[in-house]
């Protein structure tokens, strides 16, 4: 019978859903008043209280979704504002990398300033974004930036450093200019440190946006959980939490399709079929 | 026969980054001429510079002395002239095996679909015509040298340079390899100048065979013509007694510099 049913490569989503059904149950039966008698707290509504409960989670993001339909703009603010920061934070980082790593003496020059920014707690610019962008998109684009840049950028000075010095002298000698260079050999390599760091840096661009919402915005997700949160309506937060989750799953899927079209050049272990 | 490569009196010092003062001479008063079309090998003991001439002569690297002139002109950067077949891996990952061969046409600004055409006779010249799509890390060690070869032989350089370009194949791949590349040398009679630290593939392979000392400081020390009758079959032509004997003559020259070379290697700190 273990055998039919044990976890394969096919079925393993089955279990994975599995997991996670069970996951609900549980939070379901702890948190329910009077389901079942309290243990850890005195009223048999704390749990619930602190915890929320996962029906009425789920109607709120019916409610969302569905009956309301009023997620839609908050949603698109926060996916909007995450997308730019990612863009511009990484189009910023690949530059400033680029340049840095092919100019000795700038990245000389900058590196302690580089490393000074990179050591801040750089979330702590969001008041200061706040008051130089106002409350609107464009304080939490500037703070998704700062955290998507240095990843980026690091990737990208790490990937030119570490482009092979034959593969370099071969394109050389086939008559590469230094535009060539850039372009044929230095960006392909480039590329390849920063799809390995993607994930992070949307991962970060989504913190950004959702953290500098949560400071003070008047839309987005983030709105909506600090809104939520005042009213200690905990189930409406806990709705919030769960919708950031999965959007930020659907992200790093994209991304990931992305660097499978992208990066197939690179080997990967285990390509053999079967037959 | 005018010289397509001429080395003058070249020596190479290296600085040490962290210590001013340590240096290393590879070479020192190198002169060495290869002649249009001429197949020039240069053997060596393990670490004697061979591979820094090489640079030298491809302008990679700017001798300390001395002079390199290409057809007679004096070599300013990297030398145009010439092209260069490297001991380790040298393909674009990110191109495919086709990518790869059209690299340098691209460079020179041909036309798409003339690079690609000219790109694919070569791969079909070293035996790779259905391979054009594959990416380097999809082909074995001997389909990824072939088209390292055919990378280089397509812009038609007239001085060819190879470090060691086969050491890293097995003997049967090597010796096919070695073959076409006499085949298409025949057919185009170019400069080649030939690292190598295997003497078999050295007198196999070429007009004039060079021996360099051992390190620090290597100079030419013997230069032997080999006068066996093309076309060679690389495998066929070590059975011949001409060829025995020239290697017992070159290696006698040979063998004390290897063993100084390994002396010294064995007494680094």
């Amino acid at each position: 019978m273990w055998k039919l049913i044990k976890p394969r490569a096919q079925t393993l989503w089955l279990w994975q859903l599995s997991l996670l059904a069970l996951l609900f149950a549980f939070w379901h039966l702890m948190t329910v008043p009077g389901l079942i008698p309290p243990m850890l707290f005195s009223d048999e509504r704390q749990a619930a209280f602190f915890f929320g409960e996962p029906i009425k989670i789920f109607v709120r993001v019916w409610a969302w979704f569905v009956r309301d339909a009023d997620i839609y703009q908050h949603l698109g603010v926060t996916l909007t504002e995450t997308l730019l920061a990612f863009a511009i934070g990484s189009a910023l980082g690949l530059a400033g990398g680029l340049w840095l790593a092919l100019a000795p003496l700038a990245s000389a020059l900058l590196e302690p300033y580089i490393k000074a920014f990179n050591a801040m707690p750089r979330i702590i610019l969001a008041p200061i974004f706040a008051v130089w962008f106002g409350l609107g998109m464009g304080s939490k684009v500037a703070l998704g930036v700062t955290l998507v840049f240095f990843i980026v950028f690091f990737n990208v000075y790490q990937g030119v450093k570490e482009v092979s010095p034959v593969v370099l002298a071969s394109a050389r000698m086939l008559g590469a200019s230094q535009r060539e260079l850039l372009r044929h050999v230095y960006l392909p390599s480039a590329t390849s440190w920063v799809f390995s760091s993607l994930h992070t840096s949307v991962g970060l661009a989504f913190v950004g946006a959702v953290v500098g919402e949560y400071l003070g915005s008047s839309q987005g997700v983030g709105y909506l959980i600090l809104q939520a949160e005042g009213s200690f309506d905990i189930n409406t937060v806990m709705a919030g939490i769960l919708v950031l989750t999965a959007f930020a799953l659907v992200l790093d899927e994209m991304v990931g399709q992305i660097e499978k079209r992208l990066m197939k050049w690179q080997p990967r272990s285990g390509e053999t079929e079967k037959l | 026969m005018t010289a397509a490569l001429d080395l003058k009196r070249v020596a190479c010092t290296f600085v040490s980054r962290h210590d001013p003062n340590q240096r290393y001479t590879a070479v020192q008063d190198v002169s060495l001429m290869v002649g249009a079309g001429e197949f020039v090998s240069v053997v060596g003991p393990t670490g004697c510079g061979k591979s820094t001439l090489l640079n030298v002569g491809a302008g990679l690297l700017e001798p300390s002395t001395g002079s390199v002139s290409v057809f007679g002109q004096p070599l300013v950067g990297i030398n145009r002239r010439a092209g260069y077949m490297f001991q380790a891996e040298s393909l674009m990952p990110w191109r495919t095996a086709l990518g790869n061969v059209m690299a340098g046409l691209e460079f020179q600004g041909l036309p798409a679909t003339q690079s690609r055409a000219r790109a694919e006779d070569w791969l079909r010249r070293v035996g790779l015509g259905g391979f054009g799509d594959r990416y380097p890390h999809q082909m074995s060690g001997g389909m990824r040298k072939r088209v390292s070869l055919a990378q280089t032989l397509v812009l038609d350089p007239d001085i060819i340079l190879m470090d060691e370009p086969f050491s890293a194949l097995d003997i049967q791949t090597r010796q096919l390899m070695e073959n076409e590349l006499l085949t298409l040398w025949a057919a185009k009679k170019k400069a080649v100048l030939f690292i190598t630290h295997d003497l078999d593939e050295a007198i196999a392979m070429s007009d004039r065979v060079v021996v360099l000392s051992a390190g620090p400081g290597s100079h030419p020390i013997g230069e032997f013509v080999i006068d066996i009758p093309r076309p060679r079959d690389v495998a066929e032509v070590k059975i011949t007694s001409r060829f025995i004997e020239l290697h017992q003559a070159i290696w006698s020259v040979l063998r004390d510099e290897v063993l100084k070379g390994y002396q010294q290697q064995l007494q680094a700190p």
